[in-house]
Protein backbone atom coordinates (compact mmCIF):
# COMPACT_ATOMS: atom_id res chain seq x y z
CA UNK A 1 0.00 0.00 0.00
CA UNK A 2 1.33 3.35 -1.01
CA UNK A 3 1.70 5.48 2.08
CA UNK A 4 3.12 8.57 0.40
CA UNK A 5 0.95 11.58 1.19
CA UNK A 6 -1.58 12.25 -1.50
CA UNK A 7 -2.94 15.62 -2.46
CA UNK A 8 -6.47 14.57 -1.60
CA UNK A 9 -5.50 13.92 2.00
CA UNK A 10 -4.50 17.52 2.50
CA UNK A 11 -7.60 18.71 0.69
CA UNK A 12 -9.80 16.50 2.87
CA UNK A 13 -8.16 17.79 6.03
CA UNK A 14 -8.62 21.33 4.78
CA UNK A 15 -12.30 20.67 4.07
CA UNK A 16 -12.78 19.21 7.53
CA UNK A 17 -11.12 22.19 9.20
CA UNK A 18 -13.14 24.65 7.12
CA UNK A 19 -16.36 22.84 8.00
CA UNK A 20 -15.48 22.91 11.69
CA UNK A 21 -14.87 26.64 11.38
CA UNK A 22 -18.25 27.13 9.71
CA UNK A 23 -19.95 25.15 12.48
CA UNK A 24 -18.18 27.25 15.07
CA UNK A 25 -19.26 30.51 13.47
CA UNK A 26 -22.83 29.25 13.23
CA UNK A 27 -23.25 27.90 16.76
CA UNK A 28 -20.98 30.10 18.84
CA UNK A 29 -22.34 33.03 20.79
CA UNK A 30 -19.18 34.68 21.97
CA UNK A 31 -17.67 37.23 19.60
CA UNK A 32 -14.11 36.12 20.32
CA UNK A 33 -14.97 32.48 19.68
CA UNK A 34 -16.52 33.39 16.34
CA UNK A 35 -13.37 35.39 15.61
CA UNK A 36 -11.16 32.38 16.29
CA UNK A 37 -13.36 30.19 14.10
CA UNK A 38 -12.83 32.66 11.26
CA UNK A 39 -9.09 32.32 11.82
CA UNK A 40 -9.52 28.56 11.59
CA UNK A 41 -11.27 28.90 8.23
CA UNK A 42 -8.46 31.12 6.94
CA UNK A 43 -5.96 28.47 8.00
CA UNK A 44 -7.90 25.75 6.20
CA UNK A 45 -7.68 27.75 2.98
CA UNK A 46 -3.98 28.33 3.63
CA UNK A 47 -3.46 24.59 3.89
CA UNK A 48 -5.13 24.16 0.50
CA UNK A 49 -2.88 26.80 -1.02
CA UNK A 50 0.30 25.27 0.35
CA UNK A 51 -0.74 21.75 -0.69
CA UNK A 52 -1.44 22.80 -4.27
CA UNK A 53 1.71 24.89 -4.38
CA UNK A 54 3.82 22.01 -3.18
CA UNK A 55 2.27 19.40 -5.44
CA UNK A 56 2.29 21.52 -8.58
CA UNK A 57 5.71 23.12 -7.95
CA UNK A 58 4.39 26.64 -8.22
CA UNK A 59 5.48 29.32 -5.82
CA UNK A 60 2.36 31.47 -6.30
CA UNK A 61 0.34 29.55 -3.74
CA UNK A 62 2.80 30.24 -0.96
CA UNK A 63 2.90 33.93 -1.89
CA UNK A 64 -0.86 34.00 -1.58
CA UNK A 65 -0.57 32.29 1.79
CA UNK A 66 1.83 35.02 2.86
CA UNK A 67 -0.62 37.72 1.78
CA UNK A 68 -3.52 35.90 3.46
CA UNK A 69 -1.53 35.82 6.71
CA UNK A 70 -0.94 39.56 6.43
CA UNK A 71 -4.63 40.16 5.89
CA UNK A 72 -5.42 37.92 8.86
CA UNK A 73 -3.06 39.87 11.09
CA UNK A 74 -4.62 43.17 10.04
CA UNK A 75 -8.07 41.70 10.56
CA UNK A 76 -7.07 40.49 14.03
CA UNK A 77 -5.85 43.92 15.08
CA UNK A 78 -8.87 45.82 13.78
CA UNK A 79 -11.36 43.15 14.85
CA UNK A 80 -10.08 42.99 18.40
CA UNK A 81 -10.14 46.78 18.55
CA UNK A 82 -13.78 46.72 17.50
CA UNK A 83 -14.51 43.99 20.07
CA UNK A 84 -12.96 46.09 22.83
CA UNK A 85 -14.96 49.12 21.71
CA UNK A 86 -18.21 47.11 21.68
CA UNK A 87 -17.41 45.72 25.11
CA UNK A 88 -16.83 49.21 26.46
CA UNK A 89 -20.18 50.35 25.16
CA UNK A 90 -22.32 47.31 25.93
CA UNK A 91 -20.58 45.37 28.73
CA UNK A 92 -21.23 42.15 26.86
CA UNK A 93 -19.64 39.88 24.31
CA UNK A 94 -22.80 38.08 23.23
CA UNK A 95 -23.68 38.67 19.63
CA UNK A 96 -27.39 38.79 20.43
CA UNK A 97 -26.80 41.85 22.58
CA UNK A 98 -25.08 43.56 19.68
CA UNK A 99 -27.70 42.85 17.06
CA UNK A 100 -28.67 46.49 16.73
CA UNK A 101 -26.23 49.21 15.86
CA UNK A 102 -27.68 52.01 17.96
CA UNK A 103 -26.92 52.11 21.62
CA UNK B 1 -4.28 16.03 15.75
CA UNK B 2 -5.39 19.13 13.88
CA UNK B 3 -8.94 17.81 13.61
CA UNK B 4 -9.01 16.88 17.28
CA UNK B 5 -7.81 20.30 18.35
CA UNK B 6 -10.31 21.97 16.04
CA UNK B 7 -13.23 19.95 17.41
CA UNK B 8 -12.04 20.72 20.91
CA UNK B 9 -11.93 24.40 19.98
CA UNK B 10 -15.55 24.42 18.90
CA UNK B 11 -16.67 22.24 21.78
CA UNK B 12 -15.06 24.28 24.55
CA UNK B 13 -17.32 26.76 26.19
CA UNK B 14 -14.62 28.83 27.81
CA UNK B 15 -12.98 31.01 25.14
CA UNK B 16 -9.56 30.68 26.77
CA UNK B 17 -9.49 26.89 26.39
CA UNK B 18 -10.79 27.38 22.88
CA UNK B 19 -7.86 29.70 22.14
CA UNK B 20 -5.38 27.15 23.45
CA UNK B 21 -6.91 24.48 21.24
CA UNK B 22 -6.62 26.86 18.31
CA UNK B 23 -2.90 27.22 19.05
CA UNK B 24 -2.70 23.42 18.80
CA UNK B 25 -4.35 23.59 15.39
CA UNK B 26 -1.83 26.21 14.24
CA UNK B 27 1.16 24.21 15.44
CA UNK B 28 -0.02 21.02 13.78
CA UNK B 29 -0.69 22.94 10.56
CA UNK B 30 2.88 24.25 10.74
CA UNK B 31 4.12 20.66 11.00
CA UNK B 32 2.05 19.82 7.91
CA UNK B 33 3.66 22.73 6.07
CA UNK B 34 7.08 21.32 6.88
CA UNK B 35 6.07 17.97 5.44
CA UNK B 36 4.84 19.83 2.37
CA UNK B 37 8.38 21.22 1.92
CA UNK B 38 7.35 24.78 2.76
CA UNK B 39 9.61 25.70 5.69
CA UNK B 40 9.25 29.44 5.25
CA UNK B 41 5.47 29.30 5.44
CA UNK B 42 5.74 27.01 8.46
CA UNK B 43 7.98 29.50 10.26
CA UNK B 44 5.70 32.39 9.39
CA UNK B 45 2.72 30.35 10.56
CA UNK B 46 4.30 29.78 13.96
CA UNK B 47 5.51 33.35 14.35
CA UNK B 48 2.50 35.24 13.06
CA UNK B 49 -0.42 33.00 13.99
CA UNK B 50 0.70 31.09 17.04
CA UNK B 51 2.73 34.07 18.21
CA UNK B 52 1.24 37.42 17.39
CA UNK B 53 -2.41 36.79 16.66
CA UNK B 54 -3.00 34.36 19.50
CA UNK B 55 -1.22 36.62 21.97
CA UNK B 56 -3.62 39.36 20.91
CA UNK B 57 -6.62 37.07 21.25
CA UNK B 58 -5.60 35.70 24.63
CA UNK B 59 -4.85 39.21 25.85
CA UNK B 60 -8.29 40.42 24.83
CA UNK B 61 -9.94 37.36 26.39
CA UNK B 62 -8.19 38.00 29.69
CA UNK B 63 -8.90 41.73 29.45
CA UNK B 64 -12.60 41.24 28.88
CA UNK B 65 -13.02 38.21 31.09
CA UNK B 66 -16.54 38.17 32.43
CA UNK B 67 -18.39 35.27 33.94
CA UNK B 68 -20.44 34.30 30.98
CA UNK B 69 -18.36 31.31 30.02
CA UNK B 70 -20.96 28.92 31.38
CA UNK B 71 -23.80 30.90 29.84
CA UNK B 72 -25.98 28.51 27.91
CA UNK B 73 -27.53 29.74 24.71
CA UNK B 74 -30.90 31.11 25.70
CA UNK B 75 -32.66 30.90 22.40
CA UNK B 76 -31.83 29.61 18.96
CA UNK B 77 -30.94 26.34 20.66
CA UNK B 78 -33.09 24.44 18.20
CA UNK B 79 -31.13 25.88 15.30
CA UNK B 80 -27.91 24.05 16.20
CA UNK B 81 -28.88 20.83 14.34
CA UNK B 82 -29.76 22.96 11.33
CA UNK B 83 -26.32 24.57 11.49
CA UNK B 84 -24.65 21.18 11.70
CA UNK B 85 -26.75 19.97 8.79
CA UNK B 86 -25.77 22.94 6.66
CA UNK B 87 -22.12 22.31 7.52
CA UNK B 88 -22.57 18.66 6.51
CA UNK B 89 -23.92 19.81 3.15
CA UNK B 90 -20.91 22.08 2.74
CA UNK B 91 -18.52 19.27 3.57
CA UNK B 92 -20.31 16.96 1.15
CA UNK B 93 -19.85 19.53 -1.60
CA UNK B 94 -16.16 19.87 -0.79
CA UNK B 95 -15.68 16.09 -0.76
CA UNK B 96 -17.48 15.78 -4.06
CA UNK B 97 -15.22 18.41 -5.58
CA UNK B 98 -12.11 16.70 -4.23
CA UNK B 99 -12.97 13.30 -5.63
CA UNK B 100 -14.22 14.78 -8.88
CA UNK B 101 -10.89 16.52 -9.40
CA UNK B 102 -9.01 13.43 -8.38
CA UNK B 103 -10.92 11.32 -10.86
CA UNK B 104 -10.54 13.80 -13.70
CA UNK B 105 -6.90 14.83 -13.57
CA UNK B 106 -3.89 12.85 -12.54
CA UNK B 107 -2.27 14.76 -9.73
CA UNK B 108 1.50 14.82 -9.94
CA UNK B 109 3.54 13.04 -7.39
CA UNK B 110 4.99 14.98 -4.54
CA UNK B 111 8.69 15.44 -5.02
CA UNK B 112 11.14 17.64 -3.25
CA UNK B 113 11.88 20.90 -4.99
CA UNK B 114 13.06 24.38 -4.14
CA UNK B 115 9.58 25.89 -4.31
CA UNK B 116 9.13 26.42 -0.61
CA UNK B 117 12.47 27.99 0.12
CA UNK B 118 12.78 31.52 1.30
CA UNK B 119 14.80 32.69 -1.69
CA UNK B 120 12.26 31.56 -4.25
CA UNK B 121 9.43 33.10 -2.24
CA UNK B 122 11.30 36.39 -2.00
CA UNK B 123 12.09 36.38 -5.70
CA UNK B 124 8.49 35.81 -6.63
CA UNK B 125 7.27 38.34 -4.11
CA UNK B 126 9.40 41.16 -5.44
CA UNK B 127 9.18 40.46 -9.17
CA UNK B 128 5.88 39.14 -10.43
CA UNK B 129 3.82 39.90 -7.32
CA UNK B 130 5.11 43.37 -6.57
CA UNK B 131 1.74 45.09 -6.85
CA UNK B 132 -0.06 42.76 -4.37
CA UNK B 133 2.89 43.23 -2.04
CA UNK B 134 2.50 47.01 -2.13
CA UNK B 135 -1.26 46.74 -1.72
CA UNK B 136 -0.65 44.55 1.32
CA UNK B 137 1.62 47.17 2.82
CA UNK B 138 -1.05 49.82 2.27
CA UNK B 139 -3.55 47.50 3.94
CA UNK B 140 -1.28 47.09 6.95
CA UNK B 141 -0.94 50.86 7.22
CA UNK B 142 -4.73 51.20 7.13
CA UNK B 143 -5.03 48.53 9.84
CA UNK B 144 -2.55 50.36 12.05
CA UNK B 145 -4.40 53.65 11.69
CA UNK B 146 -7.78 51.97 12.23
CA UNK B 147 -6.67 50.08 15.32
CA UNK B 148 -5.14 53.22 16.82
CA UNK B 149 -8.23 55.30 16.22
CA UNK B 150 -10.42 52.53 17.64
CA UNK B 151 -8.35 51.94 20.74
CA UNK B 152 -7.50 55.55 21.52
CA UNK B 153 -10.41 56.49 23.73
CA UNK B 154 -14.16 56.56 23.60
CA UNK B 155 -14.44 53.52 21.40
CA UNK B 156 -16.69 53.64 18.38
CA UNK B 157 -18.26 56.96 19.31
CA UNK B 158 -15.68 59.52 20.36
CA UNK B 159 -16.78 62.25 22.78
CA UNK B 160 -16.13 64.98 20.22
CA UNK B 161 -18.74 63.51 17.90
CA UNK B 162 -21.36 63.44 20.63
CA UNK B 163 -20.51 67.02 21.59
CA UNK B 164 -20.70 68.00 17.96
CA UNK B 165 -24.17 66.51 17.65
CA UNK B 166 -25.47 68.43 20.64
CA UNK B 167 -23.74 71.52 19.32
CA UNK B 168 -25.46 71.29 15.96
CA UNK B 169 -28.83 70.65 17.56
CA UNK B 170 -28.72 74.05 19.22
CA UNK B 171 -30.19 76.73 16.95
CA UNK B 172 -28.07 79.80 16.71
Amino acid sequence: MNMAPQLSWYLALSAVLFTIGVVGVLIKRNVISMFMCIELMLNAVNLTFVAFSSFFHDVSGQLFVFIVMTVAAAEAAVGLGIIIAIFRNRESLDVDDSSVMKL
Amino acid sequence: MAIGCAISMVAQRNPLYSAISLIGVFISLACLYVTLSAPFIAAVQVIVYAGAIMVLVVFVIMLLNIDQAECQPRRLRSLVPIAVGLAAVLFAEAAFMIFFVQASAATPAHTVSDVGLTSSIGTGLFTSYLLPFEITSILLLMAIVGAMSLARRGGLIPPQAQGGETGTSNPE
